[in-house]
């Protein structure tokens, strides 16, 4: 079995989401005693993959692909697998990662697993899981084509680096492209200046209606910034205007799946549970012992975030010795 | 302008998961059904083309008898067709499929999907569509402007917004913050009763995936609740560091 893996980039430079992509890559390579390509698009960085053990890159080149249009990405990916002879091809459940495998499960006739968090191989047989319902339920499904295309859960197939870091041979591969395949085209990107986002963060404090109002949540800013994490928002505070949408956790918001996820001043209604329940550890700090967070909290504190935020920063600081 | 938008019948967001018998499926009894919460503003998108542009909006379901619902909503909301696809697939590649065939039929100029639908999470349906019907599609759009054929649109992406230009016809699926939708009002609900719902029956498309079982998340542990004094305080910072390493 051959897998061909999409290399996610952003400024030349391979995301975290291209070295998770590779680590699950080779955990099912592993099972069903295949081989692993990477493939990016443009000019792009991929030495660092060989930190993971990647030893083949495909990189795309051609002009049309200059500019970025999902569907013209789907066509080099759809004609690499075929070049590669993938049978499954593996990329990040990201907004535009998504995107590109719904459109490549139709080129390739494939089935998709979009947005998987284990894979397993029983009797032969891949079987991948997904959550469902706003994580209230897992789903395990086969594909049953011959060719597969699978989309991984952002933070959960945790990146590893191998022992002693290999070379990425990279070679170049030059799809056909017509302006047919560059349909919608992103002519611009704006980012949200200086700011972890919070689907991408590793740690993120969240704060809720708890924090009373705007004003006061640099209570939740300063936790965020020692610990290096990103700030996150209950649905109650983005609609009154508090935080951006951005920042929005849960059903309606972003889906995280963080190491760490703390929830300050946030009851934990099932919306928001929808978007942070698969995080690794959570704590949560509220004032209402029965407040439902703490059923799917790690650890507590029940307690004023006005006084037990502050606290909090002072004793991390000192503990990673800030 | 002729815009065709998907609706899909969920499960309230708040209902609690109970495995069916078939270990498959959950257990329907009690479970009170909605519109998917994306699928609100991508019809309330498509009732604003209308109104800046003219033109008609078509529903489409697919979907057994009780999903009729969602249409009987998106007509109490004065859509100008509503149409049900009979079929209980919930592979998204037969749903596309089944959705991507009408579209050949009613040759919309822009076709309006939800993000994703909040049951099974998966993503999938619009950039399917737009792949089948070899059109460009903008997904997870929160801004939508169309100048002629010219169509332009933000999105939402992990850290920042992407400016999109493409022309018609379009797929677009919706994210929040797209519009505020507007609710039926009353008189308009009970209206919405007696108007019709065109019916088909689904085509025939092989799924390309097959549920093995649906279970539910292995059950946490109990964690460790704390108070907030000092110690504590102090204690949570030492299990973070020693016990759950994230620290
Ligand atoms: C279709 C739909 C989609 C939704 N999507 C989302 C979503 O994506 N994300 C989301 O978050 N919500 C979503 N919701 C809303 C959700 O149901 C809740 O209303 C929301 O999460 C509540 O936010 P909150 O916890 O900040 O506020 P509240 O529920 O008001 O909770 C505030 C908490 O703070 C505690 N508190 C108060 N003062 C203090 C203090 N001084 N110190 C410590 N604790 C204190 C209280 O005990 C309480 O538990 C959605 C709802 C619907 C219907
Ligand atoms: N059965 C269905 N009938 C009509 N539209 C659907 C159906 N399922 C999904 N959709 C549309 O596709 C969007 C994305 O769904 P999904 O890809 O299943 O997450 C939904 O928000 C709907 O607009």
């Amino acid at each position: 079995m051959n897998i061909l893996v999409y290399l996610e980039a952003i400024d030349g430079k391979l995301k975290k989401t291209a070295f998770e992509a590779i680590t699950a890559a080779h955990a099912l390579a592993q099972q069903l005693s295949g081989s692993v390509v990477g493939i990016a698009i443009g000019s792009v960085d991929t030495s660092p993959a060989g930190l993971y053990g990647l030893t083949s890159c495909l990189s795309a080149q051609h002009p049309l692909l200059d500019k970025k249009s999902t569907s013209a990405y789907a066509e080099t990916l759809a004609q690499a697998a075929q070049a590669e002879q993938a049978h499954i091809v593996l990329l990040p459940a990201s907004a535009t990662g998504k995107e590109i495998a719904a459109r490549l499960a139709i080129k390739l006739q494939a089935g998709l697993a979009a947005d998987t968090i284990a894979h397993e191989v029983v009797d032969g047989k891949l079987i991948v899981t997904r959550p469902v319902y706003a994580g209230k339920a897992r789903l395990k499904i086969t594909i049953t084509t011959a060719q597969k295309v699978i989309t991984i859960r952002p933070n959960v197939f945790t990146a590893k680096k191998v022992d002693s870091p290999v070379e990425c041979t990279i070679r170049t591969f030059s799809p056909s492209l017509t302006e047919a395949h560059v349909k919608a085209v992103v002519t611009s990107v704006s980012r949200n200046t200086g700011k972890l986002d919070v689907a991408e963060a590793d740690i993120i404090v969240s704060g809720g209606r708890g924090l009373k109002g705007p004003e006061n949540f640099y209570l939740v800013e300063n936790l965020a910034s020692t610990l290096g994490g990103a700030v996150g928002a209950s649905r109650a505070v983005v609609d009154a205007g508090w935080r951006p949408h951005s920042e929005q956790v849960g059903q309606t918001g972003k889906t995280v799946s963080p190491s760490l996820y703390v929830a300050a001043g946030i009851s934990g209604a099932i919306q928001h549970l929808a978007g942070m329940s698969s995080s690794k550890v959570i704590v949560a700090i509220n004032k209402d012992k029965d407040a439902p967070i703490f059923q799917i909290a790690d650890y507590g504190i029940v307690g004023d975030v006005f006084d037990v935020l502050p606290k909090l920063n002072e004793h991390i600081k000192r503990a990673v010795g800030k | 302008m002729n815009i065709l938008v998907g609706l899909s019948h969920v499960p309230d967001t708040t209902t609690k998961i109970v495995i069916g018998a078939d270990g498959k499926s959950i257990d329907n009894k009690g479970v009170k059904y909605i519109m998917n919460p994306y699928d609100e503003f991508a019809l309330e998108e498509a009732l604003r083309l209308r109104e800046k542009h003219g033109g008609t909006v078509t529903a489409v379901t697919v979907g057994g008898d009780t999903a009729k619902e969602v249409l009987r909503t998106a007509l109490a909301l004065q859509v100008d067709k509503a149409i049900l696809i009979k079929g209980n697939s919930t592979d998204s590649f037969v749903v596309a499929q089944n959705l991507a065939a009408l579209a050949k039929e009613l040759r919309p100029d822009v076709l309006l999907f939800g993000r994703q639908s909040i049951d099974f999470d998966s993503f999938q349906i619009a950039p399917m569509v737009a792949e089948l019907l070899d059109m460009p599609s903008v997904t997870i759009t929160s801004k939508l402007e169309i100048n002629g054929s010219t169509v332009t649109a933000e999105r939402d992406i992990e850290g920042g917004k992407e400016t999109l230009v493409t022309s018609l016809p379009v797929v677009i699926s919706a994210q929040k913050g797209l519009n505020e939708p507007r609710y039926p009002k009353l008189p308009d609900i009970m209206k919405a009763k007696s108007k019709p719902i065109e019916e088909r029956s689904a085509l025939e498309v092989q799924a390309r995936t097959e549920v093995v079982a649906l279970e539910l998340p292995p059950a946490k542990a109990k964690g460790k609740i704390l108070g907030d004094s000092d110690n504590d305080i102090a204690e949570l910072v030492r299990l973070l560091h020693e016990e759950a390493k994230v620290i």
